[in-house]
């Protein structure tokens, strides 16, 4: 070691000294040389801070990847802007049989691919037909042809689906609709080629693929023959950011232009903000409180480990009157959401129901003692409650462990329940352990929540007989093991209902139902937050209107209708102190360059010395 | 000029049985490592599958999904087979470089291609990074020993104490607040950057300069106290007394006769190290969204993707494990006292 290390400080000593000179100047003089950009037009950029998996629509599962699809795909028919109901797309009209079995969709001709090509009923027709024949096909969007029949196209303008039962959401069929003449070829759908711009940037819709680099950004262009009329915006770029804080960040130095997903303080800290304005938008998603009342499979056969107690509708009651969820919403949400009601959020205000003044269980400890009085259950010398056999009232409480929002729903539930002669004991768990749990029906009470559709069906399926899991344990979809005749009636009713506003009735009649049994407490819906750069976009088209989320949509509407600000105002980002950097940078490589030769000045002396 | 380690090398013994000691040594080590590897990967393998979490719930999850397509799943992934045999599976595909399907993060695409994409920008940030953090801290290392005490001494190591026990990803964080804007704060790419190669380069390099500094900043220190003590456990060896005595100036003493043998202990850090180094490298590279091994590691934990954690964790280990293998081959190569022993 000792010779050959000698040998080599002799011979590389100087070089070395020079050469770390050398690396020190051009690392300095890095930020200086950049401006070298290929900048055109007025770019909007949005910050993701969620996943890409695919961008073959066929494959594409994550939020970030569907969005993706929306962007650059037409739907038959999409979510409008206005209220999230079923409007015109590639379909200009639609008509379903008397029976609500066969359903015929008028294409819109004049539609072309981005390679010049027709878009056609023939493509639609074709995008179907291939989910029913091609189990890769239905990774993403599968449930939607699940009841499908036939599909066929009669024509280049007309397109009939046959079902094998009723389907309600016939008139939102969220599937891209992918062009025949480039997918028909393709056998393997999950083969990586598909996911390249050869083949899934072939496409209809308001932008198109440009560019896509894997875990770093999306970028597209303005499809300027766009059947609506051009975009706003000459460019899209999606950035990926792994790390919200750095995509606040980002936004604060303009680096990004939209930004969401935020959480409440990160919100709060962009209010006020020059030149950032924040939206916080009506949520698609309910919380809730969710009691175990005796819960029981699908053959009717009880599951789980669910405290006794809480069969008692009384108890459950009571725990509906101890728990204030406007202060839920206040305290945990930061105000930035809306207090629950039934399970469809208030942002669908078609099917959103609300407790009327005499339904309400208003949140009231003193009526929550007395409740649990009356029903028999007196409070010991510790001031906890016992039930007929003697036995503490002590339930546990699950969620997820690494939600802020579960945690401190947790400590008020606890607080307020204590209050009322009932201890908790909480036991926050991962995701997955929890998943695990609810599954079975091994909870007492659980935070947990949906993400719901504009079309109501969902939310509501999540509570029937049907949706609770085999006596395996698998197989369920139910968020509350809830199961009644009443419900499932009101369900059965709003399925097959073609008036719609008889359908809502029936909707918030089943809403009213649950509310009313005490199987789970819809605690709140939290707002989407978003931010952006009012300095550089004037305006976004928002779903719904007047107060709706920009990105948080189901549609293009947030990106398609951006305004940049002012005219010909660029957007691109600022450079104002480029000057000052360059002279801090110059001084920087002075003062190394002066500096290494000083050293190895000295380094060569000593060595003459020797 | 002649130091007792020449002469070593000039008569060692070993030489004369030719290279069979050499190469029995070689085979033994490389064995070891291949046995390590092996049992990690038997390790990992049902340590996953005691995990909680049904794989088929955890991709289904909030996603309207049929029964049918529930029992399509299973099947297609073999969790309804018995746990050996899924073991015989997996481990014939891991030695044919298959490691599995992504579930969750890219569903249906193989584990090595999205490990293999990762692993690029992962060895540009983490070796630049140890690069520098190697000849920074070793610099530092060497001036705090041979003045030790002094004023630099002192300060210097607490600087470099302070850096090490800081958060990384607050750092980072911080960083991107104190340079306002002057370096990107995302990924390794920009989407404006003109498409020609210099361009292209320095444009990487921009990228590069935040999450570089942050890891430097963070890991010179282990390096540095390193040298600094080792370099102080030879500065009262006699053969530095004899280099004074000569007259050599004080500077050639240090850098001639103190640091080469003082380098040694410090050799085999860098690369035992630089495994280790690779998973730090986690949350650094969240908080820049550098699009390296690190960040997977961090989208597949959050999901979870159990395949990709299991192939990641494999890799890595596996990358910690050859290194020790390589650092202790190449302290063979640099001390003739470990080949004489």
């Amino acid at each position: 070691m000792g010779w050959f290390s000698v040998q080599f400080q002799q011979r590389a000593g100087r070089f070395a000294r020079v050469g770390a000179v050398v690396a020190a100047a051009t690392l300095a003089a890095i930020p200086l040389a950049v401006p070298a950009q290929a900048q055109q037009g007025k770019v909007l950029r949005v910050a993701l801070t969620t996943g890409i998996d695919h961008l073959n629509p066929f494959t594409a599962a994550l939020s970030a990847s569907t969005q993706i699809g929306r962007f650059t795909f037409e739907f038959l028919t999409i979510p409008n802007a206005e209220k999230a109901e079923a409007s015109p797309a590639l379909a200009e009209s639609w008509t379903p049989s008397p029976d609500k079995l066969t359903w015929t969709f008028k294409i819109r001709s004049g539609v072309k691919w981005s390679d010049g090509q027709p878009v056609t009923a023939k493509d639609a027709a074709f995008t179907f037909n291939r989910m029913l024949t091609d189990e890769n096909a239905r990774t993403a969007n599968g449930n939607y042809v699940a009841n499908f029949e036939t599909v066929t196209a009669p024509d280049d303008t007309t397109l009939v689906i046959k079902t094998k039962a009723v389907q309600v959401n016939m008139n939102l069929l969220d599937v891209p609709i992918v062009p025949q003449h480039i997918w028909e070829p393709i056998k393997d759908l999950k083969a990586a080629s598909t996911d390249t711009l050869a083949v899934a940037g072939v496409s209809d819709g308001p932008f198109q693929l440009t560019e896509y680099k894997p875990n770093e950004y999306v970028k597209f262009k303005a499809n300027k023959d766009y059947w609506r009329g051009a975009p706003k915006v000459d460019e899209l770029q999606l950035l990926v950011f792994k790390d919200t804080e750095a995509a606040v960040n980002a936004l604060k130095q303009g680096e990004v232009d939209v930004i969401n997903r935020l959480n409440p303080n990160q919100f709060t800290s962009l209010q006020g903000q020059q030149g950032i304005t924040t939206n916080a938008a009506p949520g698609r998603r309910y919380d809730e409180l969710a009691i175990n009342f005796g819960v029981t499979d699908n053959a009717n056969n009880p599951i789980g480990d669910g405290n006794p107690v809480l069969k008692d509708i009384n108890v459950r009651k009571a725990i509906t009157q101890a728990v204030d969820t406007q202060a839920i919403v206040d305290k945990v949400l930061k105000g930035l959401g809306q207090v629950g009601g039934g399970v469809v959020p208030a942002i669908y205000a078609d099917y959103h129901w609300d407790p009327s003044d005499s339904e309400k269980v208003k949140f009231d400890l003193a009526a929550a003692n007395t409740t649990l009085e009356q029903a028999g259950y007196k409070k010991g010398p510790d001031g906890v409650r016992t039930g007929p056999g003697g036995a503490k009232l002590e339930l546990r409480l699950t969620g997820h462990a690494n939600r802020s929002y579960d945690q401190g729903v947790a400590q008020y539930v606890t607080g307020w329940l204590k209050d009322i002669g009932i201890t908790v004991k909480q036991d926050l768990v991962s995701d997955d352990e929890l998943s695990d749990r609810t599954a079975v029906g091994k909870y007492d009470l659980a935070i947990g929540g949906y993400g719901t559709n504009p079309d109501p069906d969902y939310a509501l399926s999540l509570h029937t007989c049907g949706a609770r899991p085999a006596p395996d344990g698998k197989g369920g979809s139910t968020d509350t093991f809830f199961c009644d005749a009443a419900y499932d009636d009101l369900y059965k009713k709003q399925l097959t209902e073609t008036d719609d506003a008889k359908r809502a009735g029936y909707v918030k009649q089943a809403q009213a139902r649950l509310y009313s049994q005490f199987p789970t407490i819809v605690l709140d819906y939290q707002n989407a937050l978003e931010a952006y750069r009012s300095d550089k976009f004037s305006a976004f088209t928002t779903q719904p209107q007047p107060k709706g989320a920009i990105l948080e949509q189901t549609g293009y509407w947030g990106v398609y209708g951006a305004t940049p600000a002012g005219t010909g105002g660029s957007a691109d980002s600022g450079s104002g102190n480029t000057v000052l950097w360059i002279v801090i940078g110059a001084v920087v490589v002075v003062v190394l360059v002066g500096g290494g030769i000083a050293l190895s000045r000295r380094g060569k002396t000593a060595e003459d010395r020797e | 000029m002649t130091t007792p380690d020449q002469a070593a090398v000039l008569v060692d013994p070993d030489e004369h049985r030719g290279g069979t000691g050499t190469a029995r040594f070689v085979l033994k080590k490389v064995l070891e490592a291949l046995i390590s590897i092996v049992l990690v990967i038997v390790l990992f393998f049902f340590l996953f599958r005691m995990l909680p979490g049904d794989p088929v719930a955890a991709m289904t999850r909030d996603r309207v999904t049929s029964p049918q397509q529930i029992a399509e799943l299973r099947e297609k992934m073999g969790v309804d087979k018995p746990v050996f045999v899924q073991f015989g599976n997996y481990f014939w595909d891991l030695l044919h470089g298959d490691l599995g399907e992504s579930r969750l993060l890219n569903n249906g695409r193989p584990v090595a291609d999205m490990i293999g994409e990762r692993l690029w920008p992962t060895i540009l940030l983490v070796g630049s990074a140890t690069l520098l953090a190697v000849v920074l801290g070793l610099w530092l290392g060497i001036r705090a020993a041979w003045r030790r005490d002094s004023f630099f001494d002192r300060s210097q190591t607490g600087i470099a104490l302070t850096l090490w026990s800081v958060p990384q990803f607050w750092l980072g964080l911080m960083l991107l607040v104190a340079t306002n804007g002057l370096f990107p704060s995302r990924g390794m790419h920009s989407p404006d950057a003109a498409p020609d190669v210099l361009s292209q380069t320095l444009d990487v390099l921009h990228h590069l300069v935040l999450p570089c500094v942050t890891l430097l900043a963070v890991f010179y220190a282990q390096y540095m106290l390193i040298m600094r003590s080792s370099l102080l456990g030879e500065m009262n060896a006699d053969y530095l007394t004899t280099a004074r005595a000569k007259g050599l100036r004080d500077d050639l003493v240090r850098r001639r006769h103190a640091v080469p043998n003082a380098l040694l202990p410090t050799t085999t850090l860098v690369f035992m190290q630089f495994g280790s180094v690779l998973a730090g490298a986690v949350t650094v590279e969240a908080v820049f969204s550098w699009p390296g091994l690190g960040q997977l590691t961090y989208e597949a934990l959050h999901g979870p993707d159990l395949p990709v954690l299991q192939g990641l964790f494999t890799v890595l280990a596996s990358a910690v494990v050859l290194m020790n293998l390589l650092a202790e081959l190449l302290y063979r190569v640099l001390d003739p006292r470990v080949r004489t022993s």
